[in-house]
């Protein structure tokens, strides 16, 4: 029977063979390998550069084993067009948080968009701060409890969150915007599918792709990791409906 | 002639047809004679021609120009640019120079090599769009957080602004540091006589095997970072950046002197003010006063030594800025520790700007007592 047996599951080669620091139920993780295994897919590994951002994910090229550039606090796009413009034929991703990319960073990936810069940005939206301790984020729910809206986050006080993929979906230079989760096995494969056909854009040179992860943070959501997964299924869903909000390379 | 010729030059020259040239433009003829084929920039006054002029000639060349949303995001395209291998620029203003402070620091921590041009305008807040050299500080000191520095170079000259925006690209690269070039309002929006000449690539500049380019065949991954977490990393990397500044001073400081020998008292000054210093310097000398120069052009490094052993001969020492004294603090920390260094300035303005006929006036003064 030796001769039947057959790999059907292992790392992707762009994923280096190391522990990470992500904590436990974090799905920061799970999305690394949906990122590896849409490089490999592709088979882009040799020509791919990765922009980390800060936030849990600035790390990110001690789990990439590929190219990468540490960008300041919400400015990976804008460092992701400079290496892009570099080097054209590289595939170039930035890999960031909500807030990174949906508040200090609202600026630079509005206008990597519009610019529709020939790079992909993977967003994952935890509804919350997580590196520096759970603080409120663009993305925090009304009435979501943080470490800076103790009382709940107040609409009339700090206002509501921004629902990316929609947002950039509205810019005339943005290719493919889309929102996937990560929770269940069903929506990891579409994650999976939605992040391989946004590398593949660039592949392509189709346009500027953008896909938002619906993710947990138990540590900073004060949940069990199982807690916390029903969390993105439930009221994160409820409020950031999963979809493609914008395909330009949809027939129709 | 009294002021003696430039001293960064290379020896082979290969001149090109003289023009009748804007400082501005001549930082922007320089930069693409000596190879940048990317520049990241955002409009403000007075540096306005250097981004039109990339705008303009960049597609003819292949180059990329972007005009960015802001600052911010301008100065990190140059980190992106550069951290890719690219020769890259941005220029500014002041105000610009402030929101670009963060990747600055970032670009010397990571040690990504560009080329930052500040065509200084008077302060602090919005200011003025005059003549000023008020970002003195700003630019030698390390106007971001974290403790680092740039090669900071002064031009005087439509010619130098031409020359050391060339020798700025080379140095970025073979230190693997930004470097800035501290112009001012005078400098970028007058006309002068440029003389053009080819670029030479030196022979001993490094590939840059560094740079994210994809692994390409490599073993292992380019990191560009400047986080380091480790026990005793960052002290590590924080050394090591520091004795790059030290091998800087050691070996890249470049400074014009006159009349040193003989000199009673010794005017200094940098960048637009030097101009007006090295007239009314003339006007001293005709009138039989023996009067001495010394004009940094590396800010950093700056040439201590030169003050140190000029002082020690001539101790009197006339410092003038266009700002109420920013420089003079590095020209008395330099200087002999006998030696008298005194200030004479005004900061930016409209309507500000001395006359040579008003430092000349120092000079008298500051001769006889």
């Amino acid at each position: 029977m030796a001769d039947k047996i057959q790999t059907v599951f292992q790392r992707p080669s762009s994923l280096k063979e190391v522990p990470t620091h992500y904590c436990a139920g974090c799905h920061h993780g799970t999305v690394h390998r949906l990122v590896a295994e849409a490089i490999d897919l592709l088979d882009v590994q040799q020509r791919t550069i990765g922009i980390g951002s800060v936030g849990c994910s600035v790390l990110l090229y001690e789990y990439f084993d590929i190219d990468v550039v540490e960008a300041p606090h919400g400015r990976a796009p804008a460092v992701g067009t400079g290496v892009k413009r570099v080097h054209p034929d590289s595939v170039v991703f930035t890999y960031q948080g909500d807030g990174d990319l949906a508040a200090i960073g609202t600026a630079e990936i509005i206008h990597a968009a519009n610019r529709g810069e020939l790079i992909t940005v993977i967003f994952l939206n935890n509804t919350t701060y997580g590196m520096t301790g759970g603080q409120m984020a663009p993305t925090t729910l009304p009435g979501q409890v943080t470490t800076t809206s103790p009382y709940g986050r107040s609409l009339s006080v700090e206002g509501h969150p921004i629902r990316m993929a929609e947002l950039l979906a509205m810019l005339g230079g943005t290719g493919f915007s889309a929102r996937v989760a990560v929770d269940t096995p069903r929506h990891v494969m579409e994650a999976g599918r939605t992040i391989l056909k946004a590398f593949e854009m660039q592949v392509k040179k189709q346009g500027f792709a953008f896909v938002e992860v619906l993710g947990a943070c138990p540590t900073n959501w004060g949940m069990t990791p199982i807690a916390a997964n029903a969390r993105v299924g439930g009221e994160m869903m409820d409020f950031f409906p999963l979809g493609v909000y914008k395909d330009i390379t949809a027939g129709g | 002639m009294f002021f003696s010729t430039q001293v960064y030059r290379s020896q082979e020259v290969v001149l090109k047809k003289r023009l009748f040239v804007k400082g501005n433009e001549a930082i922007a003829m320089g930069a693409l004679e000596a190879g940048c084929r990317f520049y990241f920039g955002y409009p403000i006054t007075p540096q306005n021609d250097i981004p039109e002029y990339m705008a303009r000639e960049m597609p003819k060349i292949g180059g990329t120009f972007i005009q960015a949303e802001s600052e911010v995001a301008a100065i990190n395209m140059v980190l992106g640019a550069g951290a890719a291998g690219g020769r890259v620029m941005t220029s500014s203003s002041g105000p610009g120079i402030s929101l670009k402070a963060e990747g600055m620091s970032f670009m010397a921590g990571s040690e990504v090599p560009a080329v930052i041009v500040n065509i200084q305008r008077p302060g602090p807040g919005l200011g003025g769009i005059d003549v000023s050299q008020g970002d003195y500080f700003q630019a030698v000191k390390g106007a971001g957080h974290g403790g680092y520095h740039l090669i900071v170079l002064a031009p005087h000259s439509v010619q130098e602004l031409y020359d050391l925006t060339m020798l700025a690209f080379d140095l970025a690269d073979c230190y693997r540091i930004p470097a800035l070039i501290l112009g001012d309002a005078m400098l970028g929006q007058m006309k002068e006589a440029l003389l053009p000449h080819a670029y030479q690539r030196p022979a001993d500049l490094a590939a840059k095997d560094w740079a994210v380019t994809g692994k390409r065949g490599r073993t292992k991954g380019n990191t560009i970072k400047s986080l380091y977490l480790g026990d005793g990393e960052l002290e590590a990397h924080n050394w090591h950046l520091h004795a790059k500044y030290d091998l800087l001073k050691a070996r890249e400081i470049r400074c014009e002197t006159a009349g040193l020998e003989d000199a009673e008292l010794i005017l200094t000054a940098f960048g637009g003010a030097a101009r007006i210093v090295k007239t009314a310097v003339a006007m001293a000398r005709k009138q039989g006063l023996r009067v001495g120069l010394i004009r940094p052009i590396t800010l950093f490094p700056f040439p201590a030594g030169v003050y140190r052993e000029a002082t020690g001969r001539t101790p009197k020492v006339l410092c003038v800025e266009l700002n109420n004294g920013q420089m003079v603090e590095d020209v008395r920390l330099s200087s002999d520790p006998r030696a008298d260094v005194r200030f004479y300035g005004r900061p930016g303005g409209t309507g500000s700007l001395p006359n040579p006929e008003e430092i000349f006036e120092q000079i008298c003064k500051h001769y006889k007592d």
